[in-house]
């Protein structure tokens, strides 16, 4: 550990919820948006891939945090990248080894977790600079915002449309499906609906505080 | 396995658009396409990347996949496009400076592009030989380029345009965005290949 600590070691709530909230992955900071509208046709997809995500985000986390000491700066990123795409090989064959459909259903995009902006992100940006222990607790929260953007974009997708949640039908068989909602330009429109969504509310909230 | 070249990179380049279709590569495409002079130099950047990663990717799996080193893939490709985007990086830093400072963050940040990546791992899942694979990079990073350059001139036209303040933003290039792939949609079943 070196004498000049430039940041605060202690771990308070505000370290989880950083990411759940406040720093959101996808609403917020909007990133690794290629996963995120990829994957999110259904809710189980988009579920599946947070905890993917989650897990390699938590791991190579630890490890950078762990060896953050060691590591010259000239080599960080290339270090950052290796350690991340050791975890994702994993994942793929844990994956493959636990559900083929799904993994079928994921393809190419659990092993392009490698390149998704926020585990490389968080990496430099947090746990490069943080103990163990707080690098781990802030991946987590992350993870789990980015798990939460998943499914909030996943389960409008699928129900918009194919009227189902999680596979199980809601609407009768009437429902008139909303295709384009399940194909590429869908995403796009889902999440710029949510983002829409999200700076109204912050604009009332100011106004709010504006007339009190 | 039997497509035609010029099939494959119609695909790529049309219907499966990488940024349109398939997501890939989304982080520049929101991120550079604020203006027409830094998008095309950024997709022509990004084009070679892809080239060369290709290309070495296609070495790589047949050297990995005859020792049976299958699970080193992963690993073996990213470190081979961190150096190709160094050495883009070197080359444009001494011949072009100013292009290098507009590019700034974006340039290094090519290594983290979802498209690169994609297009070495789309190539081994498809088992493309080796003009199969060159027509598909080829395709990929034209219609990357493609994609960015209309893009950035849509956003032009856009800063004069008198837009709610609640919509400006991401959300608006997002809606923008999930219009123009709207549009290419229209582009199915082009070139024979569906």
């Amino acid at each position: 550990m070196s004498a000049n600590k430039p940041v605060d070691e202690s771990i308070t709530f505000d370290t989880f919820m950083e990411g759940v909230w406040r720093q959101n992955p996808v609403f917020v900071m909007v990133l690794g948006m290629c996963p995120t509208l990829a994957v999110t046709v259904s809710a189980v997809n988009a579920v599946s891939m947070g905890l993917a995500t989650l897990f390699v985000l938590v791991s190579s986390c630890f490890l950078v945090s762990l060896i953050r000491n060691l590591v010259p700066k000239e080599v960080r990123i290339a270090t950052y990248i290796v350690i991340i795409a050791t975890f994702v090989t994993l994942v793929d064959y844990i994956i493959q080894a636990v559900s083929l459909s799904l993994y079928e259903a994921l393809g190419a995009f659990i092993q392009l977790i490698v390149v998704n902006c926020i585990i490389l992100g968080r990496a430099e940006a947090h746990a490069s600079k943080n103990p163990p222990l707080k690098a781990v607790v802030n991946a987590l929260g992350m993870g789990i915002g980015f798990t939460i953007g998943l499914l909030a974009l996943g389960a409008t997708r699928e129900i918009l449309g194919a009227g189902k949640l999680f596979g199980f039908s809601l609407f009768g068989e009437h429902f008139q499906p909303w295709v384009v909602m399940v194909l590429p330009p869908g995403g796009f429109f889902v999440l710029g609906g949510w983002l829409l969504l999200f700076s109204f509310m912050r604009s009332r909230s100011e106004k709010g505080v504006a007339h009190e | 396995m039997n497509e035609s070249l010029s099939q494959i990179f119609i695909a790529t380049l049309l219907t499966n658009n990488f940024v349109l279709a398939m997501f890939l590569g989304l982080c520049p495409f929101l991120g550079v396409s604020g203006r027409l002079g830094t998008a095309l130099p950024m997709g022509i950047a990004t084009t070679f990347v892809m080239l060369v990663a290709s290309l070495c990717a296609y070495g790589l799996n047949l050297l990995l996949s005859a020792f049976h080193l299958d699970f080193l893939r992963l690993i073996s490709y990213i470190v081979v496009i961190a150096s190709s985007v160094q050495l883009v990086e070197m080359v444009m830093k001494k011949y072009s400076p100013a292009l290098f400072r507009a590019l700034g963050i974006y340039l290094p940040l090519i290594t983290t592009n979802c498209a690169v990546l994609g297009v070495a791992l789309f190539q081994t899942a498809r088992d493309y030989n080796f003009s199969q694979s060159l027509a598909f990079s080829l395709g990929g990073g034209a219609g990357f380029t493609l994609a960015l350059v209309l893009m950035a001139s849509l956003r032009e036209r856009l800063q004069l345009a008198n837009v709610p303040t609640l919509v400006q933003g991401t959300a608006l290039s997002l809606i923008l965005a999930g219009l123009l792939s709207l549009t290419f949609m229209g582009f199915a079943g082009l070139g024979g290949g569906e």
